[in-house]
């Protein structure tokens, strides 16, 4: 599996990763590397192999619909790196 | 006694001299805050916090005097800086946590507090958790306290769970935090020369854990004894209705597992683990180590556990796929680093991200964005979980013969910092013995066993089937006493003695 520089930007783009123009040849060897040594998985027969999700052989646990958490708006925002009246504040999306 | 004296003492020992009033929780404190000093080269502290433990040290006299000691009353801890630790930042050693102070606290550090440990400090490790060797830190490597026989270059302590298991072998302090997502207990607990315990998948609550890959990630501890890392996960373990993957189980008493006999049980021995080119050294090791089982009265099996050498491949598409998710929430709006002047919110995000994260987290990112998008989910992440089905099979079968499995922890001993920086699969090759353990969601231990031609450490690992740690302590227990391995070259460098 190659991988070629427009895909690893397009992959970058999906990543929501800045990647410089420079960078993206070396990316496309270092990930058509590691891909092509994961090809090898294609050797094992999984027909009818149901695929495993969790480590724990255990169905996920039910509990009431009721708020356990929260009213604690400024331990929240305690982090933010940059917040206003209560809010999160980010740069404008739209014009 | 002597601070130094104080810094060579086990867990086990500390907690009971303490109890019996041989020493105060403020000498013991005091002797490890200065052997931290003294250790800083090592790198294997990221934050240190004297003020917060000579505090707990102080509460716990007050109970120690009032006859009212807890399990782990007045024991001090290093702790991988990837727990949240109310109101102490916590980094993930990535700048794109830079800033951040957690303000809650992990369920199992809250359970080791409760118990009455107290926090030395966070230790270093591998960006996010990414990484066989603690380089990938954005606050520089930690150093393996091991040098080699005559060569004064430094050497990784592996990772990711490095700081912690460096800390732990110069004596910083008796026992520390680590998590283990593919190997990142086992490996650098061999490569430093003490004891790495990763639990049953399910055994301790990943709440307050910052996430790597959710299905493989479980908490444990590094110590340099076995009993130390007994001691260390009873009071860790337990359910956690805030983990959805917590267990809903009794914490046995792994300490007095220890005792347990262990005559009549079998120990199985993967074929498939004696891979191509194997280190005769790790070889060698290997087999004393089934012969120490046998004195202890096991009886050794050859099994098969046929598909083990798609561990490797299979995981680096599960880890990456999960990481790419849940790093999906460094975005620089909640927490942590923001680039300076993204004039719109994508532009923002991006930056952040791509300046924020390190080349290996970023790499792993991209690898999982990959193997998730539209066209290559089926051939690539569901290809992959259907190999994960087939080597958690391979082990269900071989417990159907066997007790326990041995196996070495790590294909070689620690490197010099710098090595197989430049091929991240010669890195990956560091885990092929203990990811597929992860993959199936088995415990695992890394016992300390001998030295190879350099004088460096070499591991054995335990492997039991779900939720038997005990006889997985108990078999490891008897490894140690067989192998009488000494790690007091280790604690010489770190300043510790």
């Amino acid at each position: 599996m190659s991988l070629d520089k427009a895909t690893v930007a397009r992959i970058a783009a999906l990543a929501r990763i800045r990647v410089a123009e420079e960078d993206l040849d070396g990316l496309a060897r270092e990930l058509s590397n590691i891909m092509g040594w994961i090809e090898q998985l294609n050797a094992v027969d999984t027909e009818g192999v149901p695929p495993m999700s969790r480590a724990a052989d255990q169905k996920l646990r039910w509990r009431e619909d009721k708020v356990t958490d929260g009213g604690i708006p400024e331990k929240v925002l305690a982090n933010a790196p940059a917040a206003k009246d209560g809010f999160f504040t980010v740069p404008k999306v739209i014009e | 006694m002597a601070a130094a004296a104080l810094t060579d003492l086990t867990l086990a020992e500390a907690r009971d001299g303490l109890l019996a009033k041989e020493f105060s929780a403020r000498e013991l404190v005091e002797a490890h805050l200065k052997a931290m000093e003294a250790g800083r080269g090592l790198n294997a502290f990221l934050t240190e916090t004297p003020e917060r433990a000579l505090a707990g040290a102080e509460e716990a006299d007050t109970r120690i005097a009032a006859g009212e000691a807890r399990a782990l009353e007045g024991v001090p801890l290093g702790i991988k800086d990837l727990f949240c630790t109310e109101g102490v930042a916590t980094t993930a050693a990535s700048r794109i946590l830079e800033g951040f102070t957690p303000p809650y606290e992990s369920t199992v550090t809250r359970n080791l507090w409760d118990a009455g440990a107290v926090m030395l400090g966070k230790t270093n490790l591998d960006e996010f958790a990414m990484g066989s060797s603690n380089t990938t830190s954005h606050f520089g490597p930690v150093e393996n306290p091991w040098r080699r026989k005559g060569d004064n270059r430094p050497l990784v302590p592996g990772g990711s769970s490095g700081g912690s298991a460096a800390a732990v072998a110069a004596h910083l302090c008796p026992g520390a935090m680590a998590t283990d997502t593919g190997g990142s207990i086992r490996q650098p607990a061999a490569f430093c020369g003490v004891v790495g315990l990763k639990p049953t998948y399910g055994r301790c609550s990943r709440y307050g854990i910052v996430a790597f890959a959710s299905s493989l990630d479980q908490a444990g501890p590094i110590t340099r004894t076995v009993r130390d890392g007994a001691i260390l996960l009873r009071s860790m373990a337990g359910f956690d209705a805030r983990d959805s993957t917590s267990v809903q189980r009794e914490v046995p008493d792994f300490e007095a597992a220890l005792a347990r006999p262990l005559k009549g049980l079998k120990v199985g021995v993967p074929k498939e683990y004696r891979v191509d080119g194997m280190d005769p050294e790790i070889d060698a090791l290997w087999q004393k180590g089934i012969e120490w089982l046998k004195d202890a009265g096991l009886e050794a099996v050859e099994i098969g556990l046929p598909h083990t050498q798609y561990a490797l491949p299979a995981y680096y598409i599960l880890a990456p796929a999960e990481a790419s998710s849940n790093l999906a929430r460094y975005d620089g709006v909640r927490y942590g680093h923001r680039a300076e002047g993204g004039s719109e919110l994508l532009d923002m995000y991006e930056v952040t991200r791509g300046e924020g994260f390190g080349a290996e987290v970023r790499r792993r990112i991209m690898i999982g964005t990959y193997v998730l998008s539209a066209g290559y989910y089926d051939a690539y992440y569901l290809k992959a979980q259907k190999v994960r089905t087939l080597i958690a099979r391979d082990f269900a079968a071989a417990f159907n013969q066997v007790d326990v499995i041995l196996t070495p922890t790590a294909p070689g001993a620690a490197f010099a910092i710098g090595e197989k920086e430049d091929d991240p699969i010669s890195m990956y090759l560091n885990d092929v013995f203990t990811v597929p353990a992860s993959l199936a969601g088995l415990p695992g231990i890394s016992v300390p066993a001998g030295t190879d031609g350099d004088g460096l450490p070499l591991g054995l690992q335990l492997v039991a089937p779900s939720f038997d740690e005990e006889t997985m302590i108990a078999a490891a227990a008897a490894i140690e006493a067989r192998a009488g391995f000494d790690g007091g070259g280790a604690a010489a460098a770190g300043g510790g003695a």
